[in-house]
Order: C-alpha cells, then sequence, then structure tokens
C-alpha cells in the first residue's frame, strides 16, 4: 500500500505538486504513454474504450510465451503443471480481487460480452419461457441488449427496459413497477460506458431478489475504477473485461454464485468441460471448467491476474478518489466551455465526460483532437438508445483513468478550443 | 494545422453551415437512404429525374461537416447531369479522396469538388466524404433499401 501514500499523500506538502510527481511516475509504468503521436505528446482518453497496459503485463504476456507456455490442465510435464499453476493463481487473484466465495465462481472467458452472452444461453435457455419478462435499462450497452433481444425473440420472452431521467440516472421507482412474478432476470450495468453514471446497483439488486429474481451485473465499466465486492453486493452474475482492467484483450470474467453455475447446462461443449466422453454419454466437468470449453486464453489470464496485483499496490479506493478528484476538475473546464453540453451529468459518476458541441459533429470534435495528440472517443459507443434519448446522433467522450493528469485535461480544454476555432 | 485546414477548408465549413438544397424535394421520383454506422450519419437524397437526366435534386439528414458539405456541394454539382456523368464524377471523386487519383488520371473535372483531397489524409473520413455519393447511387439504382457505408 506504500504507493497509494504516494498517489493521495497526506497534506504535509505542498499537495498538488507532489500528486503531479506520483501520477508522473506511474505514468513510467506505462510504455505507451511517452510516445508522441502526430508529433504531439500523447494525451490518451479513451479509457472507457480500452486501458493502456503497465509494463508488468506486457513483461508477464512475453515471459509466459518465452519461457513458460504451454497447454493447462492436461500435461504431466513440468511446463504444463507451471503453466496450469499460473493460471488458476491468476483465478484466485480474481476471485480475491472482486471478493467471490470460491475460485468455482469465477470463469475465464473473452471479456463482458461473452461472459453476457454465456448467461443468456446457459441460464436464460434453460428458465424462460414464452411471456415471461427480462429487465435491462436505458443505458446498457449493446452487449447487454442484444443477447436479452436474441433470447427473448426464441423465447417468445419480453423485454423490459428500465428508463433513465435527464441526468442520465436509473430510475428506481420506475423499476420496482416493471418487477412481477414474469420477471425471470434482471440484467443492468454498474456504471455506464457512455454517461459515467453509476447505478445504485445494491438496491437494484435488493429489490430484485424480493421476487427471487437474480442479477447479472455489466461491471465492465466500474471493475477498473471502483471497488468491486460481489457478495457484499449479493449479486448473482458479475462480467466484466480484462482490456478495460488494464489487462490483455481477450480475457475476461465472467462471476456466478455457485448454486446457479451449478444448475446452469455448458454454454459450449468441447476439452476441459468434460469429466469423461462416450459415445452415449458425456459428464461435464465440475466448476469452474464446465464453462471453460477449449484451451482458454492462458496467458490473457496470467496477464490479468498481473494487473489486478499491480493495481492491488494503490487499492482501488485510492485510484477511485483521484479519479474522482480528475473529475471535479474536468467537469467544470470542460463545461464551462462556450457551445458544450454535457450528456451524463449524474450524482454519482466515474471519470467519463460526454459532451456534445453546439455546431460541431462529434466526428469532426475527435478529428481535429487527434491532430493534436488527444485520444478521444466519439461516436455513439455503443449505446445508441442512450443517444436517443438525449436527442443526440453521437457524443465526444472523454474518460479518464489513474494515469491521467490535469495538464491532459487542460489539453483537452484547450483541443476543444482549437476546435472552436476551426469551426468559427 | 495546416493538414486540419486542408480538411476543413472555408469551402467545407461555409457548405456546413449554409448547406444547399437542403431540402425535401417535392415531385421527387427517386429517393434513398444513407447511414453510416460509425458516426451516426444519415442522410436521404430526393431526385427528379426525367430519362437519364437529374432535373433536381436534393437532400436532408444529419452529419458531421465532411458529409454534410459533400451532399451539399454535390447537389449543386449534379443538378442537370446525366446519370452516366454522374457516375463518372462519383468514381473520380472517389479516386481521389482515397489518395487513388493516379490510378485514372482522366475522367471529369472535379473543380469545386477538389476541396475533397485533403480527406485522403484522413483514412476515417473517406466514408464521411462518399456517404453522399453512395446514396446518390441508390437513388438512381431506384433501390429503396438503406445504403450503409459498413
Amino acid at each position: 500500500m506504500s504507493a497509494a501514500v504516494e498517489i493521495l499523500p497526506p497534506d504535509t506538502r505542498d499537495e498538488s505538486s507532489r500528486r503531479a510527481l506520483a501520477v508522473h511516475r506511474v505514468r513510467e509504468d506505462f510504455p505507451i504513454l511517452s510516445q508522441k503521436v502526430r508529433g504531439k505528446p500523447l494525451v490518451y482518453l479513451d479509457n472507457a474504450a480500452t486501458s493502456q497496459k503497465p509494463q508488468a503485463v506486457i513483461e508477464a504476456l512475453q515471459r509466459y510465451y518465452a519461457v513458460e507456455n504451454s497447454n493447462v490442465h492436461r500435461g504431466i510435464h513440468l511446463l504444463s503443471e507451471q503453466a496450469t499453476q499460473a493460471y488458476e493463481a491468476a483465478r484466485a487473484r480474481v476471485q480475491r480481487f472482486v471478493n467471490a466465495a470460491s475460485t468455482r465462481e469465477i470463469i475465464f472467458t473473452r471479456g463482458t460480452t461473452e461472459s453476457i452472452n454465456l448467461v443468456a444461453a446457459s441460464y436464460g435457455r434453460r428458465h424462460l419461457q414464452p411471456g415471461d419478462e427480462v429487465i435491462i435499462s436505458w443505458m446498457e450497452h449493446h452487449s447487454n441488449i442484444v443477447p436479452w433481444q436474441m433470447l427473448c425473440e426464441e423465447k417468445g420472452a419480453i423485454l423490459r427496459v428500465v428508463p433513465i431521467n435527464d441526468d442520465g440516472e436509473f430510475l428506481l421507482q420506475e423499476y420496482e413497477k416493471l418487477l412481477n412474478p414474469r420477471t425471470r432476470l434482471v440484467s443492468v450495468t454498474h456504471v455506464s460506458n457512455a454517461l459515467g453514471t453509476i447505478n445504485p446497483i445494491g438496491e437494484i439488486i435488493a429489490m430484485a431478489h424480493r421476487w427471487d429474481v437474480p442479477v447479472l451485473v455489466d461491471g465492465a465499466q466500474a471493475a477498473p475504477h471502483l471497488p468491486v465486492d460481489v457478495q457484499a453486493l449479493d449479486c448473482d452474475f458479475y462480467a466484466f473485461s480484462g482490456h478495460k482492467l488494464y489487462g490483455p484483450t481477450g480475457i475476461g470474467v465472467l462471476y456466478g454464485k455457485a448454486r446457479l453455475l451449478d444448475a446452469m447446462p455448458p454454454y459450449q461443449g468441447g476439452g476441459d468441460m468434460i469429466r469423461s466422453v462416450t459415445f452415449e454419454k458425456t459428464i461435464y466437468n465440475a466448476l469452474p471448467y464446465k464453462f471453460e470449453a477449449g484451451t482458454p486464453n492462458v496467458a490473457g489470464a496470467i496477464g490479468l491476474g498481473v494487473a489486478i496485483e499491480y493495481l492491488e499496490q494503490f487499492g482501488l479506493e485510492n485510484l477511485a478518489a483521484y479519479e474522482h478528484e480528475l473529475l471535479s476538475y474536468a467537469t467544470p473546464a470542460i463545461s464551462r466551455i462556450p457551445g458544450v453540453r454535457l450528456i451524463g451529468t449524474a450524482r454519482e459518476k466515474t471519470s467519463v465526460l460526454s459532451f456534445v458541441l453546439d455546431g460541431v459533429h462529434p466526428h469532426d470534435v475527435g478529428t481535429i483532437l487527434d491532430r493534436e495528440g488527444i485520444a478521444i472517443r466519439t461516436g455513439h459507443h455503443c449505446a445508441q438508445p442512450v443517444m436517443d434519448r438525449f436527442g443526440v446522433p453521437a457524443t465526444a467522450r472523454a474518460s479518464f483513468a489513474f494515469y491521467n493528469t490535469r495538464e491532459e485535461v487542460d489539453a483537452l480544454v484547450a483541443g476543444i478550443h482549437k476546435v472552436i476555432e476551426v469551426f468559427s | 494545422m495546416s493538414d486540419l485546414r486542408e480538411l476543413y477548408q472555408e469551402v467545407i465549413l461555409d457548405h456546413h453551415k449554409n448547406p444547399r438544397n437542403f431540402r425535401i424535394l417535392e415531385g421527387a421520383n427517386r429517393t434513398a437512404e444513407g447511414y453510416n454506422p460509425l458516426c451516426g450519419d444519415r442522410i436521404t437524397i430526393y431526385l427528379q429525374l426525367q430519362g437519364d437526366v437529374i432535373t433536381d435534386i436534393s437532400f436532408q439528414g444529419v452529419g458531421c461537416a465532411i458529409s454534410k458539405a459533400s451532399a451539399s456541394m454535390m447537389t449543386t454539382r449534379l443538378k442537370g447531369k446525366t446519370r452516366a456523368e454522374a457516375e463518372a464524377l462519383f468514381g473520380k471523386f472517389h479516386r481521389v479522396v482515397t489518395g487513388q487519383r493516379d490510378l485514372a488520371p482522366d475522367g471529369p473535372e472535379l473543380g469545386k469538388l477538389e476541396v475533397f483531397a485533403g480527406v485522403s489524409e484522413f483514412p476515417v473520413r473517406v466514408k464521411c466524404a462518399s456517404l453522399a455519393w453512395h446514396t446518390l447511387r441508390a437513388a438512381l439504382d431506384g433501390g429503396s433499401q438503406t445504403v450503409s457505408t459498413e
């Protein structure tokens, strides 16, 4: 925890200069951040799309392929034994990271999207009948809409959508009205990728449980920015991705309560998910392997474990506090630029600033900022219903991580002024 | 800044702010919709086609400066042109915005449409510049389906 003290030091000295110094030290851990793009220092503000990787993760991947690579759970030789150990150690690290009760409840997937699809295909297909209902919210990413649409279409079930208010906040009282005896599942995001809204996920879960309805939480945007305790939340499923958590792409996690996972049919058939196979009968493997058909992304899992280890040296609370402070600095700085309208002004937010600029399409904003070395996301952020809700075709979105600085916020502000200048 | 100015030339910004022929065309006998899922740009092209001649043309929609200016300038250029002339212009336009002018240096002069040459330095924006033209082609072909740049 010593590094955490550096990030948020006690106010014994000039606080801002010490913090800036510490952040610049943190930045040295991320090799990509020191490069120039288009002749300017890279200002990477697209962390909600994917985060950058610390050297420790890059080295772990390199080391794995250089000296450890082997298949897991089957070899009798030393390398396979070591790879298996490293893979399972990563699982144990993920388990502690989200405070799951057991490693049996941690399933490695390709990412949040596959985690959600797994639940839709396995739990959903098993439990949905014609006329049953699934509840999602208006602020979901397409990956937490489409799997449920597909499932509902297949089953003759109905998709219900919880509305949001003009600040982009989840409307609990509307949600309460949607819960009923036909509700079979609630699937809601913890944090909105397009708006940054932090949902009252504990209350959402408690309200569903009063109807004995399980809840899947899309944690893709929350896991990198908030401490997550699946037991305290009492969520039934929790899905997140490695690449947004400073880890590799192609690795993700589905947490599920063992009681539910045990009763669910497999998602895919293949190697590793079976105990024995004859042409007459196949006996499935125990958790979590029942849901991990085929050779898994061993390097990815190890890389994710290392990313979590890296984050834990600071403490997620401290990273969240730093990012919140950066948001508090950036929000007024951006919103007071003439012509800027923030999209997503919830009271509880992670460090996401979605905005539109009067008379300028977000894509033009993005192109001009790009020439300044500033990487933001422009478009609908795979959340078209959110765009429709706010009556905009797209937004420009700056999303911050703990390695971003106030200077980078200042660069963004200057960049937006340049956009205005070009379009004046 | 120089390549930005190359992209966002005065004439492009002017057509973006004051798009020409930006209306629904009464009496249009061909329309088509275009959609760029990447940026959410939507455009509708209205044509009055008499025989092979575009006697009138207009558009409506939402989009970035490049797509809107491109649509606006396209409509001003194509009024009174034949289908074949429109096709030839699109071919040349497309080669220029994708930086492949040398592939077929002949063909019609782009004239004012030359301002879009700067787009070739911004590969992700080529779709913005060509959306209106793809939609025009769909309208000429008489299809009713939305054309997509994806």
